[in-house]
Order: structure tokens, then C-alpha cells, then sequence
């Protein structure tokens, strides 16, 4: 049985319990916080939305998460389909790389950082596919087209470089990149970043439909409270490092507790 | 260990060929793993196959039996330097046919007559790095090595068939050794790619600028890498040789005058040469005899 298949057949996952458990989590750079004291739940389904001035440690928070960086303390544990719970810090490197191309997705901000510029955009969609064992070209090929097009883009686009695409579609590409092989936590890192307004607009639709419809959990990072405004349902404010207020999205948008949320917001309606 | 004249035998200190085959052991230990190694200086240019020089100096005994090829054939420039340098440097016969040979160094081709135990087949190697083309930093690649994360390799195969509607790739195919580590076979042509596999010699690979050292041991598992509905085909040219009939037998293109005359002749010599001598006629056998001979 391919890796594919094995994913797919094993049971639905449990609703009754956490997907990402995150347990006072640290990272600093020499004498430098990144981020300090992280402790969160995130439900399966849900989209938690991270925001914070720059600087503030959101990437690096999110780096922690994702793997990519190696925290100092803390556990961030996945409810992995195959033995549920895991405290990813302390898994092995093989098993925390074969969760990052399965049940992970990583969208970066700039595209060039998440996409093969030198690869077609079938080969960039085909990646995960092929890295957990697809091996059937025409296969390949048929999920490809379909992803572009849920996406959003031409599929006769498909043995076209991503250079040759605008950065919307760059963005696109990404996500579908990421996607294809139904992951079960995205993280996002400025994902509508260095777009310009209308291209954003379009962007945050379509992540918000593909979001529902596949039941996505999410972690998305930005600057931008519109963007969280319309994916997140629960949001984190942090500040030098810290997560000063969390809640549910419109509460604290309309309601907050902390000086400085109340100080993002109002700068925010000013703007 | 004797001496040769000046040289020490085989050219290398014995410190060198001691660091050497310490590489060598693990790389067979190892098979299709890149191991790395402090490749020297040696008497002749990058890309004239240092790297198999170093790995023969290596494995060289005094009664060994050499033979040297270069695109199948004895004869070429590369070749005869290679082959003069170890006659100097270790004073070892050597020889053009495979069947006598106990040590064969080569680069582009796997000889046509089958291996034998006890035979060493050296490839000269330019870029040991299948993942090279796709994933520049070392870094990476070492890593995707080590965790298995080979997705990228069939990236490439997919970019292949989507820009020319089959795998165009038709040298430095890249295989799976038994099962875990994708090598690239060097630049062989993909016909010579089955001949990898399950071969009673032993075959050791080196590269001089990039400093690895890899190996297949007798018969080792090697499959070349494709889809289900692409698989791998290891194609030659659609003729028989022009001089001695053989249809099984990688052949080169040869252009035979100044108005678009051209031939196909087998790339191994002394395969094609053997054959003539037990009385097989390619089409074109006789008058090119005359003329060349
Ligand atoms: N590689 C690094 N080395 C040293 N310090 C770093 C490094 N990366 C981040 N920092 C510091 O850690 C803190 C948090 O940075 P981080 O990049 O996580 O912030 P951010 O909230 O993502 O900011 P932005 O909104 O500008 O992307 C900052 O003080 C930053 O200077
Ligand atoms: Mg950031």
C-alpha cells in the first residue's frame, strides 16, 4: 500500500480532543526573546489567527510550531492519525519531515520561499504527491489540474515555470502545492502579504472557501486584522514575545481587554 | 608494498590509499551512499577522471590486469593516458579485453560483455549528486538523503514527461540501490542501466572535484526510477553495428564522409573487435575495413 493510500484508510480522526496542544513554549535568539511562554489548544476545524506589531515573535512562534525552528523549552503536541497524541519537538527528524509533506502545509509569505521557481506549476503541485509515493504520471497529472483549478488558475497554465505567473497566482499555487495532499493543519505566514488590495480580497476568499470545505485547522499569521477578521475564529495578540490577550476573534476585536489590543484596534479604525 | 621505478607503486602514498579504501569499505558497506573523501591533486586536469584514477591507484595489485575505456573505447585520448599513467606508475599488464581484465576503469559506458566475479569496474564520476539538478545546497541534499525524502527525484522525471511526453532523460539515469539510496550511475547511457543490477563485479565510483566515493557490491539491487504508466525503458539506437552485426549492443553514431554519410557501430570496441575476430559481419563491414585499416 502506498503512503497515500494508508493515510486514507485509516478511521476519522478524534473531535474530541485538541489537534495541537502547545505547552509553554519558548524560543529566544542569545539574550533576545522570540517568543516566551506560548500555551494554546487548537480544536479540529478551527482557524486561529496570529497578529501582533512586527517583531513582535508571530514568525517565530510559527517556525516552532512548524518544525522549522527548534524551541528552547515547551512541547507542541499533534494528534498524529497513526498514534494520536506526539510531542513534535522530541520526535525524530524522519517522522516531524514526513508529518511537514502529509498532514502539515506551510504557506509563506513570499512565494519564491514555498514554491520550485525552476519546476512547472504541475511539478510544484505533484511535489507531496510523489514525495509520499505517488507513481502514476497520468494520476499525478489529473490531481494536478484539478488543484489548479480549485485554485483558480488556467490549467493550461499547468507546464508553465511560477515565473511566469503574477504574485497572486504565484500565492495560488502555493497554497495548492500545499494542499494537495489533504493536510490537516496549515500554517500561514502573511499569506496575503505583498499583494495588492483586490488581489488580497480574491486570495482571502478563496483560502476562507477551501478552509470550509476541506475542514481545515489553520494558524495564520498577520498583520492585517481584516484577514483575521475573515478566516480566524479565534485570535492570539502577542507583544515582545508574549501572548498578551486570546479569545474568540470578534471579542476581541470588538471588546478588547489588553491596552495594547485596545491600541491595535483603534489604530487600525483609524487607519 | 613494491616500488615502481620513482612512484610509489600505483602513484598514491600508502596514507592516501589507506585514507582511500577506508572510503571504499564503507561506501560497500554502504551501497549507493556518498562517501566522502580527501581527494588529491593528481597529475592531470578535473573532469579527465581523477576521482576513478584515485579509486584504481586504491585497489591496484601488482598483478592485476588493467583496462581503461572511455566511451566504450580503448583507444581514446583519455584512455591511453590513463592507461600509460598506471603502466609508469604501477607496472601492471594491461589489456583491452573485459573477459581478462581484473581491474576496468571507465567513463560513459558499462562493457558489453557481462562482468565477471572478481572484476572491479571504476566509474569516473563529474557530478555524484543525483539531486543536484533540482536542490543546489549540500545541505539539503544530504538531508534528503539521510531521511529518504525522494520526491524531488521524480519532480524531475514529471518535468520530463511534461515537456517531452516521455522520461527524455537518457544518461546519468538515476536508480534506487537496493531499495534506500538514489545514486546516479554516472553519465552512462540508460541502456547500460539493467547492467547495474545483480552484477557479479564489484563497482565503485569516484569522484575527484566533488570528493565522493560511492559502490555497488556484487549483486546488489539497482532499479531505475519511472512511473507505472512510464516505465523505464533502456533504448539504443534502432540499427544492428555496421561492422560486426550486433543488435544487443549500445552503438555510437559515426559520420562517415563530408555528404551525410553516417554509420552505427558499437561504442565498445573491443566487444565489436571480438566479435569480428569470431566471424560476425555487420553491412558495412568490409569496405570500411579496407578503408580504415
Ligand atoms: N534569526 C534571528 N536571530 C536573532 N534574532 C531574531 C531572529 N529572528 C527573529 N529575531 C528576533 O526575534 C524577535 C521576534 O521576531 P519575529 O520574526 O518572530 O517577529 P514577527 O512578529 O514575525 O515580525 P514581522 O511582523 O516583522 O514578521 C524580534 O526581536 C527579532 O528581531
Ligand atoms: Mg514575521
Amino acid at each position: 500500500m502506498t503512503e497515500q493510500a494508508r493515510i486514507r484508510a485509516t478511521g476519522p480522526r478524534a473531535q474530541d480532543r485538541p489537534l495541537l496542544q502547545v505547552r509553554g513554549l519558548a524560543k529566544t535568539y542569545g539574550a533576545r526573546i522570540g517568543c516566551a511562554d506560548v500555551s494554546f489548544d487548537l480544536w479540529p476545524g478551527e482557524v486561529m489567527g496570529i497578529v501582533g506589531e512586527s517583531g513582535s515573535g508571530k514568525s517565530t512562534l510559527l517556525n516552532c510550531l512548524a518544525g522549522h525552528l527548534a524551541p528552547d523549552r515547551g512541547e507542541v503536541i499533534f494528534d498524529t492519525r497513526a498514534d494520536g497524541p506526539r510531542d513534535t519537538v522530541t520526535m525524530p527528524e524522519p517522522e516531524r519531515r514526513m508529518l511537514s509533506r502529509t498532514d502539515w502545509a506551510f504557506v509563506h509569505q513570499n512565494p519564491r520561499d514555498g514554491l520550485r521557481m525552476g519546476v512547472s506549476a504541475g511539478g510544484n503541485v505533484g511535489e507531496r504527491l510523489m514525495a509520499v509515493g505517488a507513481r502514476h504520471y497520468g494520476d499525478i497529472r489529473a490531481t494536478a489540474l484539478d488543484w489548479l483549478d480549485r485554485v483558480e488558475i488556467d490549467g493550461g497554465r499547468i507546464d508553465d515555470r511560477p515565473s511566469a505567473f503574477s504574485g497572486g497566482m504565484q500565492q495560488r499555487l502555493q497554497i495548492a502545492r500545499n494542499l494537495v495532499t489533504g493536510p490537516r493543519l496549515v500554517f500561514m505566514d502573511e499569506p496575503t502579504g505583498g499583494l495588492d488590495v483586490s488581489v488580497q480580497a480574491r486570495l482571502l476568499d478563496l483560502l476562507r472557501g477551501l478552509v470550509r470545505r476541506m475542514g481545515l485547522s489553520a494558524i495564520v499569521v498577520t498583520h492585517d486584522l481584516a484577514v483575521v477578521r475573515l478566516l480566524a475564529d479565534r485570535l492570539m495578540v502577542m507583544k515582545s514575545g508574549h501572548v498578551v490577550e486570546q479569545g474568540l476573534t470578534d471579542q476581541v476585536l470588538d471588546d478588547p481587554q489588553h491596552g495594547y489590543t485596545q491600541l491595535l484596534v483603534s489604530s487600525v479604525l483609524q487607519a | 608494498m613494491t616500488q615502481s621505478g620513482q612512484y610509489n607503486f600505483a602513484y598514491l602514498d600508502e596514507d592516501t590509499k589507506r585514507m582511500i579504501r577506508r572510503a571504499l569499505l564503507k561506501a560497500v558497506a554502504v551501497p549507493g551512499y556518498q562517501v566522502p573523501f580527501a581527494s588529491r591533486e593528481m597529475p592531470m586536469p578535473y573532469g579527465w577522471g581523477t576521482g576513478g584514477v584515485q579509486v584504481t591507484a586504491a585497489c591496484l595489485c601488482p598483478e592485476d590486469v588493467l583496462k581503461v575505456i572511455d566511451q566504450g573505447a580503448d583507444d581514446t585520448t583519455n584512455a591511453v593516458s590513463i592507461r600509460r599513467f598506471f603502466q609508469r606508475t604501477a607496472g601492471v599488464a594491461v589489456t583491452e579485453r573485459t573477459g581478462e581484465a581484473t581491474v576496468i576503469q571507465t567513463r560513459h559506458r558499462i562493457p558489453e560483455t557481462p562482468l565477471s566475479e572478481g572484476q572491479i569496474l571504476v566509474y569516473q564520476v563529474p557530478i555524484p549528486e543525483p539531486l543536484r539538478f533540482l536542490e543546489p545546497r549540500e545541505t539539503e541534499t544530504r538531508r534528503m538523503h539521510a531521511l529518504e525524502d525522494y520526491g524531488l527525484m521524480h519532480v524531475r522525471l514529471y518535468e520530463d514527461i511534461a515537456r517531452h511526453g516521455a522520461i527524455a532523460t537518457s544518461y546519468a539515469y538515476p536508480v534506487k540501490v537496493e531499495g534506500r539510496y538514489v545514486m546516479d550511475p554516472s553519465p552512462i547511457p540508460k541502456f547500460d542501466n539493467p547492467k547495474l543490477s545483480d552484477c557479479p563485479a564489484l563497482q565503485l565510483f569516484g569522484a575527484g572535484r566533488e570528493q565522493r566515493i560511492y559502490a555497488l557490491p556484487p549483486h546488489t539491487a539497482v532499479v531505475s526510477l519511472d512511473f507505472e504508466d512510464h516505465p523505464f525503458e533502456p533504448s539504443k539506437a534502432d540499427h544492428l553495428c555496421a561492422l560486426c552485426g550486433a543488435e544487443d549492443s549500445y552503438l555510437d553514431e559515426v559520420i562517415t564522409d563530408d555528404a551525410g554519410g553516417r554509420m552505427f557501430v558499437c561504442s565498445d570496441t573491443d566487444y565489436c573487435a571480438e566479435r569480428r575476430a569470431a566471424g560476425h559481419r555487420g553491412d558495412m563491414a568490409a569496405p570500411f575495413e579496407e578503408a580504415g585499416a
